[in-house]
């Protein structure tokens, strides 16, 4: 675009609107005339330095707040600093401390387990959901998808308060289990470490899934209803409807719900803190919640902005991961 | 999704790498400076005649009688010096905590902050110098002589920070707390028991609520921090009070792996298997809990004062209150200490004017006042005027005073005691480690800390 711009401004001989659109859809540079004189050096495309003066607003904004901290985080996680006094330049070892101890590793680990709940699950439900609300015409359909979709609205610290009353022993979730006659497994489910990671995990199930619905069915909905008519003559049942029509069409919705869903299990903060505060013992310390614990409360910061900047990193690399694997299938 | 041209990646990561290259230069942070120390004949006490200063206070004293008292006292400070302008910033504790750093190391960090008494955060400031020392102060308005020792060592360091307990004086509380038992009269009675005295009464009131079908001690540790007041409670009546303030400082000559911290957490789980805490209480929160003992259930809740004033709003006549009963080692010890201290920071210009406003606030006139809206002051209060909880509460502290029964909290040790004793007791209580590894991990970190590595 900024070369069209730059042209544009530059030439007062606007190219006619359809070569510009010829221009765009192929990708191509412009066939712009050269003139010596206006413009000076430079393979034809390139932009112009009025080009980055339209730019420079913006980049400055950028290199001021994201940028100069992102650097200055990484210059935080070479040192060993206290957030008060001055720092000690420690090299690496707050990175070869993350990948090597197992208390700052174990959170990571947490943090896989719970995109099973908050990413996978939501995902499939979802997809599950909104085939069957396409297939069949649900009266009030608009009422369940407000439904489904109002966990999303509400604030995660109110729902991480509520679920926490609803998972204490003696809370609706065990009441219920005893009366159905479940009492064994009935438990204090935030204070057991063996299903804590799994009560969170479901709580981002829950608020997940309505998410995961309602772009699916906004992807359906895309898909002409013909295209199902002729399938149901030619006696496709769900599954094959499931498999054959709504999947492939879904495709760009599902790099969506998946990118999404899984930088929320990734970064997942308030949930834990609420809920647990990383216990019981060590058993849902999450990697957002070392961050806030180290560099915050225990006044660790080298360590803490580390683990801030390794998560980015893996986070980065599970969004370029889906979107990949999408691309794939689109072109295949 | 264009693909990026690897040249330009190329270069932008040479750009990013220079960029980081001129910043590594130089290290995060300021050199530490050592606190500044006023001496006792420059201190001014009249400062009607220090000109307009306008005095910028940082406290959390946000919550019912605090909140009321200390805007009575700004304002009657404010009134008796028409100079001085109070500029008060209220944040809830855990806020506080969290924005103190950033504000205490700015150049126009506030003049009065409540600094917490822990190494993580008063300890850290007093290193790297952002503290100034109140002796020359404390000479100058007798505070050594209001305030007891024990009191004044939960907010003393040596210069360097590495000391807790003793050295300088860096600030001064408006209410104590202390950790003891509150306590269903009624049930007790019904029961047919004294107040327990000795640690043998109190497992016999144990056992006999248990007979009885009601639940011994009420106890919600789903927020982990509990941990340390029960748990606490637990060696307050088994270890040497000594040796609990040395391990809860800090400080050499201590260790976890003793006999007497053996029985300890034995009796501690010993109780978790019979039954006497709140069932699943790693799964149940903290304000659940003292509010499932304010409707009758529970004979014990062990907590701290600072519930006094919600327990007697719910249970009026009903509750009482008694310190930790004393066990084989014939000393009463019980957890407690101050509120947050008020301290002076080192970026102050009129710390003479902060250390009237802070003798102001801690002076007798103010401690009844704090009396009177339901705390517990930390000094001079009135046990005449008092009467119910309140009477019983101010006895405690005053015995606790008197025979020099305070000791620190244990997460005051390290700057990493807290994380590690939270989750342990939350570890000991579900029976995941053991007594052996419970106090091994406890003393790795306490004796790597106190050797200096």
């Amino acid at each position: 675009m900024t070369s069209h711009a730059s042209s544009a401004a530059a030439d007062a001989s606007i190219p006619p609107r359809t070569d510009r659109r010829q221009a765009g859809a192929s990708g191509e540079p412009p066939a712009a005339p050269r003139r010596p004189g206006r413009r000076t050096g430079g393979a034809p495309g390139e932009p112009g330095l009025i080009a980055y003066a339209y730019v420079a607003p913006a980049l400055v904004v950028f290199a001021l707040f994201l940028l100069a901290p992102l650097v200055y985080a990484v210059q935080l996680s070479f040192y060993e600093w206290d957030g008060l006094g001055l720092g000690t330049w420690v090299g690496l070892d707050n990175y070869v401390a993350v990948f090597t101890d197992p208390e700052l590793r174990a959170p990571f680990g947490h943090a896989l387990v719970l995109v099973v709940f908050f990413s996978l699950l939501p995902v499939t439900f979802g997809m599950l959901l909104a085939a069957l609300m396409t297939r069949t015409r649900v009266r009030g359909a608009g009422f369940f998808r407000t439904v489904l979709f109002l966990p999303q609205v509400v604030a995660l610290t109110v729902v991480a308060v509520v679920w926490r009353q609803i998972y204490a022993p003696t809370g609706p979730l065990n009441d219920a289990l005893r009366l159905v006659g479940l009492d064994g497994f009935a438990r204090g489910w935030l204070g057991d470490r063996d299903w804590v990671l799994v009560a969170i995990g479901l709580v981002g199930t829950w608020v997940g899934t309505g998410l995961c619905t309602v772009l699916f069915l906004a992807g359906l909905s895309k898909v002409g209803r013909e295209l199902y008519e002729s399938s149901r003559l030619d006696g496709a049942g769900f599954w094959a409807e499931l498999r054959f029509i709504s999947l492939p069409s879904l495709r760009g919705e599902l790099a969506v719900a998946l990118t999404l869903t899984m930088v929320a299990a990734l970064r997942t903060f308030d949930l834990v803190y609420v809920m647990t505060g990383g216990g019981p013992g060590n058993a849902s310390r999450v990697p957002s919640y070392e961050v806030y614990d180290r560099a915050i409360q225990e006044g660790d910061v080298g360590t803490g902005i580390t683990v801030a900047l390794v998560l980015t990193v893996v986070i980065l690399a599970a969004t370029w991961l889906v979107n990949r694997i999408a691309d794939d299938r689109e072109a295949a | 999704m264009t693909r990026i041209r690897p040249a330009r990646t190329l270069g932008a990561g040479l750009a990013a790498a220079a960029l980081l290259a001129t910043t590594v230069a130089c290290a995060p942070g300021e050199e530490g400076g050592s606190g500044t120390e006023t001496q006792s004949e420059d201190v001014t006490t009249d400062i009607s005649k220090v000109g307009d200063v306008t005095l910028t206070v940082w406290d959390q004293e946000v919550r019912g009688g605090q909140a009321e008292q200390i805007a009575a006292l700004n304002k009657a400070f404010q009134e008796k010096y028409p100079n001085v302008t109070i500029d008060r910033t209220k944040r809830s504790f855990t806020d506080l905590q969290r924005t103190l750093r950033n504000a205490i190391t700015s150049d126009d960090a506030p003049d009065v902050v409540q600094a917490n008494n822990g190494r993580t955060d008063m300890g850290a400031f007093v290193k790297n110098g952002l503290l100034q020392s109140l002796d020359g102060y404390a000479e100058t308005y007798g505070w050594t002589e209001r305030f007891p020792e024990s009191v004044r060592s939960l907010a003393t360091y040596s210069d360097d920070g590495a000391t807790f307990g003793e050295g300088s004086l860096y600030g001064l509380a408006q209410v104590g707390e202390l950790v003891g038992v509150f306590y269903n009269k009624s049930m007790l009675a019904d029961l047919g028991l004294e107040v327990p005295k000795t640690t043998a009464d109190f497992e016999a009131a144990l056992a006999a609520a248990k007979d009885a079908g009601e639940l011994p001690i009420q106890f919600g540790n789903l927020d982990g921090w509990p941990g340390i007041h029960d748990y606490g409670f637990v060696q307050n009546q088994f270890v040497p009070r000594d040796d609990i303030r040395n391990l809860g400082f800090g400080r050499e000559g201590a260790s976890w792996t003793t006999d007497e911290n053996t029985q300890a957490a034995d009796t501690f789980s010993k109780w978790v298997d019979a039954g006497y805490f709140t069932p699943e209480f790693n799964a149940v929160g903290y304000d659940p809990a003292w509010q499932d003992f304010a409707q009758g259930n529970g004979l014990f809740l062990v907590a701290g004062t600072w519930l006094q004033a919600d327990l007697e709003d719910a249970m009026g006549e009903d509750v009482g209150f008694f310190l930790p009963p004393v066990g084989e080692t014939g000393e009463l010890a019980v957890t407690g200490g101050t509120g947050l201290p008020f301290s002076i920071t080192e970026a102050s210009d009129d710390a003479d004017v902060a250390a009237a406003y802070i003798d102001f606030i801690t002076s007798d006139e103010a401690m009844q006042m704090i009396q009177d809206a339901g705390n517990l002051p930390v000094v001079g209060g009135s046990p005449d005027q008092a009467e119910g909880l309140a009477a019983e509460v101010l006895d405690a502290w005053t015995t606790a005073g008197e025979d020099d029964a305070l000791v620190p909290y244990l997460d005051y040790a390290t700057p990493d005691f807290y994380d590690l004793i939270t989750a342990q007791v939350q570890e000991l209580g579900a029976g995941q480690v053991s007594t052996e590894e419970f106090l091994g991990t406890l003393e790795d970190e306490y004796s790597s800390f106190v050797s200096g590595e």
